[in-house]
């Protein structure tokens, strides 16, 4: 049970270890990135705030003072990340609220779409995946390639068009855009399973032929073993080694999509959020809907890594000598 | 060496549950209602609920009200005010509030929470700033608003959403606002920031009950979708459209398609102190090399949008019929530019003592429309021989190249329409210096005193006939070169009723819609 314990702290550690180090230089960078931009932001903050019509110099320069954008960069850096250590976020340029507030909000409508997409995909992935590798060469499995081929090159914004043009406009079953309701969630969550799934199906399928043509598993046949259970005994583990691995990564590309989906229809998260402040150069919100997308990479590389971990009792076999 | 055991039963069973079972605490609850919900669908977000800011949501959605109104034909109304009067000096403004009016919390609306509301909005960068107000105060049961100056513009100017008026329960007590809570025929429901807003029919509203109980607002930013939410029927009334799909919403027969042109214009903001176009004669053959109904049926895919003067005719007041219009003739605009001196090279471009005929034209691309307006004039001004070329900048470079005198040409759009009349743009577009967005290295005595004129003078005939030679100033020495003039696209769905469309985009006017099937 110590032994537990003792590999659990150490992860935390170094998952915090981690996420400073990512606050850190996602911070910096999305600020050197921000100053690069071409342009006045004073200007820009102006137009997000009281609409680009209302945009003079005038209000520029109410802008530029009101908010010290004319201290120097190392000040405004520094100022922001002093405030950092402290755990503050500052506020939004452009609706003055807590930025820390509207990330949350964000936050948790960006966790429910990619939560349902990535399920969605890990789900038809395994299915689809696993009937191919049984089929073996079967007809009935040839065209799951060239769909895969087609769907890895169809960027997330065609995906989304093609089912809401089909989807919603055509047949009328889903909403064309929107939040609020349960249904609204499985037209971009579909859309953005369809981008996991070509990779996820064909972890599958290759993972798991491997493990038909194994010794272990031909054995298993030969001594009597049901197809089922000889699925369940010989393959399920590593197949799920493999495929979590895999879907760990996919988050990166899931993190994409979901930018330009939540655009599309309309669905206040993060992704969303952060096109907007890049457009009205709202720097805290860019830093701090950033930090809250690299923190969300390490929080989640750091579950993977103990699931894996979990999954796999090899992995912790050295540790566990040692303290034994 | 020995294989590791396989993991457990139970560690199986729960994986595979996990990667099975859709997890339920994503349900939410949403509202359902049984009352019908008109759904609206436009590009605006509610960023923030202050009236200085996205104010203009609640005006469009009735919720807020402003002093004054515009009525269909653009005319000023009665609004929470329902009479005004000026001292005979122009000096002090008198409003007298409609009687019985409550807002939605059940509070009166008092001359002090109007007030409180001017007074908040005259303290933020706004519309209200440009004004000559010197004082606000609740006068024997009415609202006195005195002046500096006379400025005739002012019942205008207070029917901006900056100026809305929210109860005193809308604010903190910081003095920000925590609450709209207004005093129009809808109530907020709830926002849900930044894309969603729920309203329903105000109880306590003393004019006619409107037939729409019920409003969902949900702002869609890109244009793809909010035409697939016309076609799909699942918005009844959409605003704003690319303009690449409006062929195809306009055939769709369960659509009813509205263009209706708006006091918004895009034109080349010219720098005439600039050697190149100090001589008008230059500035007349620009105008005259650019193919406006081209521009307007290719990019803007609406050939009424062709402008043939600055102001469009949705500006009833300020749109003069009898003007010679702006028209294309490459030849008379060659012959101009030979007048001027310019001579054709080998290259078909033109030259000044041995000097070529080159400028810049800068543009942004926050309106998707102005890059390829900006690259069409290029090749019609390059065809009569002179060189331009396109810089696709921040919006921000064109104040700024205003002010440090950089720039040379560029393409704008510039809204009239701040206010109900466009006197408070073009006083800062034509100052004496200049405009951040109006006239460079141009002024006109004229146009000063007509200007100056108009903000002090009442008398209709003579506010017509200073507009008449405001116009034709500007048409015949071209400070500004208009090329198009804005049209606002909305569709609703045919099971909606009575609609009509603001050009001024003030008010969605749900209060006046009916149910159709």
């Amino acid at each position: 049970m110590n032994m537990g314990w003792t590999l659990a702290a150490r992860q935390g550690a170094r998952l915090l270890g981690q996420g400073a180090l990512v606050a850190g230089a996602v911070g910096v960078l999305s600020f050197a990135m921000t100053r690069a931009l071409p342009g006045d932001a004073a200007y820009r903050i102006a137009a997000g705030r009281y609409g680009y019509d209302m945009v003079d110099t005038a209000a520029a320069d109410a802008v530029r003072s009101e908010l010290g954008l004319d201290r120097s960069a190392a000040e405004q850096l520094l100022a922001w990340l002093g405030d950092l250590a402290h755990l503050r976020l500052g506020q939004s340029m452009v609706s003055g609220d807590p930025v820390l507030e509207e990330i949350a909000h964000q936050l948790g409508h960006t966790l429910q779409l990619s939560l349902v997409a990535w399920l969605a995909a890990m789900v038809l992935g395994l299915l689809l995946g696993t009937w191919a590798a049984l089929q073996g060469r079967h007809w009935s499995t040839r065209w799951i390639d060239p769909a895969c081929t087609v769907l890895r090159a169809s960027p997330a914004f065609l995906l989304g068009v093609v089912l809401m043009l089909g989807l919603g406009v055509h047949l009328g079953w889903l909403p064309v855009a929107g939040h609020g309701e349960p249904v609204h969630l499985v037209l971009p969550g579909l859309a953005l399973a369809l981008t996991l799934l070509p990779g996820m199906t064909q972890v599958v399928r290759t993972r798991l032929q491997q493990v038909l043509r194994s010794d272990a598993f031909e054995f298993a046949q030969t001594k009597g073993l049901p197809l089922p259970a000889a699925l369940w005994r010989h393959a399920a583990a590593p197949l799920a080694l493999g495929t979590l691995a895999y879907a760990g990564m996919q988050l990166v590309l899931l993190v994409e999509g979901v930018v330009v989906i939540e655009s599309l229809v309309a669905w206040p998260g993060i992704g969303h959020a952060l096109v907007h402040a890049v457009i009205s150069r709202d720097v805290p919100m860019i830093q701090g809907t950033a930090l809250a997308m690299g923190l969300l990479f390490v929080l989640l590389n750091g579950v993977m890594d103990a699931a894996v971990q979990w999954l796999d009792p090899r992995l912790r076999e050295p540790a566990g000598r040692s303290a034994a | 060496m020995t294989l590791a055991p396989p993991p457990s039963a139970l560690r199986r069973a729960l994986l595979l549950s996990a990667a099975v079972s859709v997890s339920t605490a994503m349900a939410q609850t949403g509202p359902t209602t049984n009352a019908r919900v008109l759904k609206v669908a436009a590009p605006w977000e509610i960023g923030s609920l202050d009236p200085s800011k996205t104010g203009y949501i609640f005006t469009r959605l009735e919720v807020t009200e402003t002093l004054v109104d515009v009525d269909a034909s653009g005319q000023l109304a009665p609004g929470l005010a329902v009479r005004w009067a000026v001292s005979p000096d122009q000096k002090t403004w008198r409003f007298a509030l409609r009687p019985g009016a409550v807002f939605h919390d059940g509070s009166p609306v008092t001359p002090e929470a109007v007030v409180r509301s001017l007074q908040r909005a005259l303290a933020q960068p706004g519309i209200l700033k440009n004004t000559p107000v010197q004082r606000i105060a609740a006068v024997n049961g009415e609202v006195q608003i005195e002046l500096k100056q006379a400025f005739t513009a002012l019942p205008a100017f207070l029917a901006h959403n900056s100026t809305q008026v929210l109860a005193p329960a809308s604010f903190a007590a910081d003095n920000s606002v925590q609450a709209v809570v207004g005093s129009g025929p809808y109530k907020v429901v709830r926002v849900n920031a930044p894309q969603k807003l729920e309203t329903a029919a105000f109880e306590g509203w003393t004019g006619k009950r409107p037939a729409v109980q019920r409003v969902e607002y949900l702002a869609t930013g890109r244009g793809e979708t909010r035409g697939m939410l016309a076609e799909s029927g699942q918005a009844d009334l959409v605003f704003t459209h690319d303009a690449v799909a409006i062929e195809r919403l306009k055939r769709n027969p369960r659509l009813q398609f509205h263009t209706l042109p708006i006091p918004r214009t895009l034109y080349l903001k010219v720098n005439a102190a600039h050697p190149l176009l100090k001589d008008i004669k230059v500035r007349q053959a620009i105008s005259l090399a650019i193919d406006r109904p081209g521009i307007a049926q290719a990019i803007l895919r609406e050939p009424k949008a062709a402008a043939t003067q600055l102001f469009s005719p949705g500006m009833a007041e300020w749109h003069v019929p009898g003007l010679q219009p702006l028209v294309r003739d490459p030849g008379r605009a060659r012959q101009l530019l030979q007048e001027a001196g310019w001579v054709a090279g080998a290259d078909g471009l033109l030259r000044k003592d041995g000097r070529p005929f080159k400028l810049t034209l800068r543009t942004f691309s926050d309106r998707p429309e102005q890059p390829p307006m900006a690259t069409a004039i290029q090749a019609q001004l390059r065809e009569v021989g002179l060189d331009v070329a396109v810089a696709i900048m921040n919006a921000s470079d064109i104040p700024a190249g205003h002010q440090d005198g950089s720039l040379e040409l560029a393409l704008v759009a510039r809204n009239y329409a701040l206010v109900p009349d466009p006197i408070g743009s073009l006083l800062q577009d034509f100052s004496p210096q200049g405009g951040d967005w109006g006239a460079m290295g141009w002024q006109s005595a004229q146009v000063t005193s007509a200007l100056e004129s108009l903000s002090t003078t009442n008398d209709p005939a003579r506010r017509s006939r200073l507009r008449g030679a405001l116009s034709t100033v500007l048409q015949a020495e071209l400070p500004l070169i208009p090329v198009a003039w804005y049209q606002h696209t909305a569709t609703h769905s045919k099971r909606v009723g009575n609609v009509s469309i603001d050009p001024l985009e003030r008010s969605y006017r749900i209060s006046h819609i009916t149910w159709g099937l």
